[in-house]
């Protein structure tokens, strides 16, 4: 009940949380320096054919004005057009969702799965060879610009040992599938040789993103497990003589992973903003590299396009994170 | 003072702690004695296009870039940015997100709830993209990127100090002092500070290197101070059309970022073993 409660309480803070967010990135969009009108009439258009066209756009109305109306469409499901490829933001978005969800969810496993048995092993093993190894791998990882690591990836790989592709997603067409996620959708049709270059095409970018995020995994999960083993109820657990591969699994491992699920929330954050980088520098045709271009053209109702859609996620996310830390720390409930 | 001196030897008997801060010491430096150190100190700013692209050399000992100016005397001024940027942007986001969290995370109620939300609106949105739509509506610039950096990177530090409080709230010396009668602001500022101090620096110490690679990765994306700015993120950009050729034009610069980064890493993470006094205590684990 407790649970339900929290998470009601936190669904409650959904709305108002968005809002903030709509009117904050509003705002920012809203004072650039640069005219956008002007940008999209092109620079032969008259002063007369510009302020037409800011009628025509809804842009010479007060900003209070704007914003409440842009509420009203985002509700309808309207983010507007982009004024820059004239196509539906939604349409833009949903087309780039695929290649984005593909290589974080790609990176997100690769670090999750690694990177947490990796954490348990350096605490556990302390001061070890491993441990030590772990320790500049921890170091590197959350040193290293990931723009840079991708551009050096790409050196070695692509451009020296020609193993993998320089850039993009594949070369001709994406394979027949529902999913959009190239991945899945090859191996859904049995066709293992798109599968492959698919394979080939994520696997720098891929590596690139997860990084940082399994250094930042490995470090919190030791960190973890050795500020509970030093806890009394470890101390006492031994005095009972309970076996210690019980005491490791269970206790240790329970405590531990508490912080690491509150990491594994701010980790999607790092992911989320480590794939913009990463997809500018391997041309990835996800909505990091249309965020980015956006920006750089002033479009911004796509930029608030991309701002509504990343901030709903992530809001989501942390709402499901708070509910999983709730569900693995029993003092969260009792309080 | 003694506690300080013992902090200080221990420092430098912590051997990555001794590995941060020579390489901290080594970017100060570098930084200071720029135009010392520097081969062709004036490259910053000329240009000698015959001497493009060259390997390196004797004459310039990380080669020369599209511009034909010195690699290596660039990447000196280069780090005179590096620390700026850093140091401004984390002791900004500190004094706004430190105070956030420890008010949020000792009182209950629609105040705390209010600060948290209004910390998540700003973490809603990577960091890096939020700072690339500041960066951009404020111009390219170099008091835009530290603003740009300063203004998203507070609620990290607010998380940590918010979580970190709420923990320490349900221990028995925090209940038992308020007990006894201690002021919330004598219990929040001599008793729970302390007590969450390590995370603080912990974050602190990531934040400084988390903070220089954003900077460095608007750089990258155009929106970093202009050129001629030495600015390494930009360096980076700048190189890519001529790989794999100038190996030496992307290399340099990025080797540059992830040692200074470490180096604050390391350093943390020494300060960490130094000022937590659980792991003081318990030294080596005692579970092997």
């Amino acid at each position: 009940m407790r649970l339900l409660a929290l998470a009601l309480h936190r669904l409650l803070w959904f709305a108002p949380t968005l809002l903030g967010l709509l009117v904050v990135t509003f705002v920012i969009s809203r004072v650039i320096p640069a005219d956008p009108v002007a940008l999209v009439a092109g620079e032969t258009a008259t002063p007369a054919q510009v302020e037409a066209l800011r009628r025509e756009l809804g842009y010479d109305r007060p900003l209070p004005v704007q914003f409440v109306d842009y509420l009203a469409r985002l509700a309808r499901g309207d983010m507007g057009t982009s004024l820059f490829t004239r196509r539906p933001i939604v349409a833009d978005l949903a087309h780039r969702l695929p290649a984005t969800l593909e290589l974080t969810v790609a990176a997100m496993l690769v670090s999750v799965l690694v990177g947490i048995p990796l954490g348990v092993l350096s605490a556990l093993w302390r001061n070890s060879l491993l441990d030590h190894a772990l320790r500049v791998l921890t170091v590197s990882g959350l040193a290293i610009a990931g723009f840079w690591l991708g551009i050096m990836l790409q050196l070695l790989f692509s451009m020296r040992l020609g193993w993998t592709p320089l850039n993009g997603r594949l070369p001709g067409f994406p394979p027949r599938g529902l999913t959009g996620l190239y991945l899945v959708d090859a191996a859904l049709t049995w066709d293992w040789g798109t599968f492959g270059l698919a394979l080939q095409h994520l696997a720098l970018p891929a590596a690139t993103l997860a990084f940082p995020a399994l250094a930042t995994l490995v470090r919190f999960t030791r960190a973890g497990v050795l500020d509970v083993m030093q806890s009394n109820f470890v101390l006492y657990e031994r005095a009972m003589g309970l076996p210690r591969p019980l005491i490791v699994w269970k206790y240790i491992l329970r405590s531990a992973l508490t912080s690491t699920v509150t990491q594994i929330g701010l980790l999607f954050g790092i992911l989320l903003a480590g794939a913009v980088v990463t997809e500018a520098v391997f041309d990835w045709p996800g909505i990091g590299t249309y965020a980015v271009s956006s920006i750089v053209r002033s479009d911004y109702n796509a930029v608030m396009g991309f701002t509504v859609w990343a901030g709903a996620i992530f809001i989501v996310v942390n709402l499901l994170v708070d509910v999983a830390h709730t569900l693995v720390d029993p003092r969260e409930r009792a309080s | 003072m003694t506690a300080v001196w013992f902090g200080v030897t221990r420092l430098a008997r912590d051997r990555s702690a001794l590995i941060g801060l020579m390489l901290i010491a080594m970017l100060v430096l570098s930084a200071v004695l720029a135009p010392v150190l520097a081969t062709h100190p004036d490259d910053v700013f000329e240009l000698h296009p015959s001497e493009r692209l060259k390997e390196p050399s004797g004459a310039h000992w990380l080669g020369t870039d599209r511009m034909g100016a010195d690699v290596y005397s660039r990447l000196l001024f280069g780090a005179r940015i590096t620390i700026l940027i850093g140091l401004i942007a984390v002791g900004a986001s500190l004094a706004i997100g430190v105070p956030i969290g420890l008010v949020a995370g000792y009182h209950h109620g629609w105040v705390s709830d209010l600060l948290m939300r209004v910390s998540d609106i700003f973490l809603a949105v990577p960091q890096v993209v939020l700072a690339i739509a500041i960066a951009q509506t404020l111009g390219p610039s170099l008091p835009n990127v530290i603003l740009a950096l300063s203004v998203t990177y507070w609620p990290w530090f607010a998380r940590v100090v918010y979580a970190e409080t709420r923990t320490l709230q349900k221990e028995v010396f925090i209940e038992s002092t308020a007990a006894l009668g201690a002021s919330p602001w004598r219990l929040t500022v001599l008793h729970v500070l302390p007590n969450i101090a390590s995370p603080i620096i912990v974050r602190a110490s990531i934040g400084m290197g988390f903070t220089i690679l954003t900077a460095a990765a608007l750089g990258f994306l155009g929106l970093g101070p202009p050129p001629p700015t030495p600015e390494w993120g930009r360096t980076i950009a700048e190189s890519r059309e001529f790989l794999p050729d100038a190996w030496w034009y992307a290399t340099a610069p990025g080797l540059a970022i992830f040692l200074t980064v470490m180096g604050f890493n390391l350093l943390g993470d020494g300060l960490r073993d130094v000022l937590d006094p659980r792991l003081r205590r318990s030294g080596p684990a005692r579970d092997g």
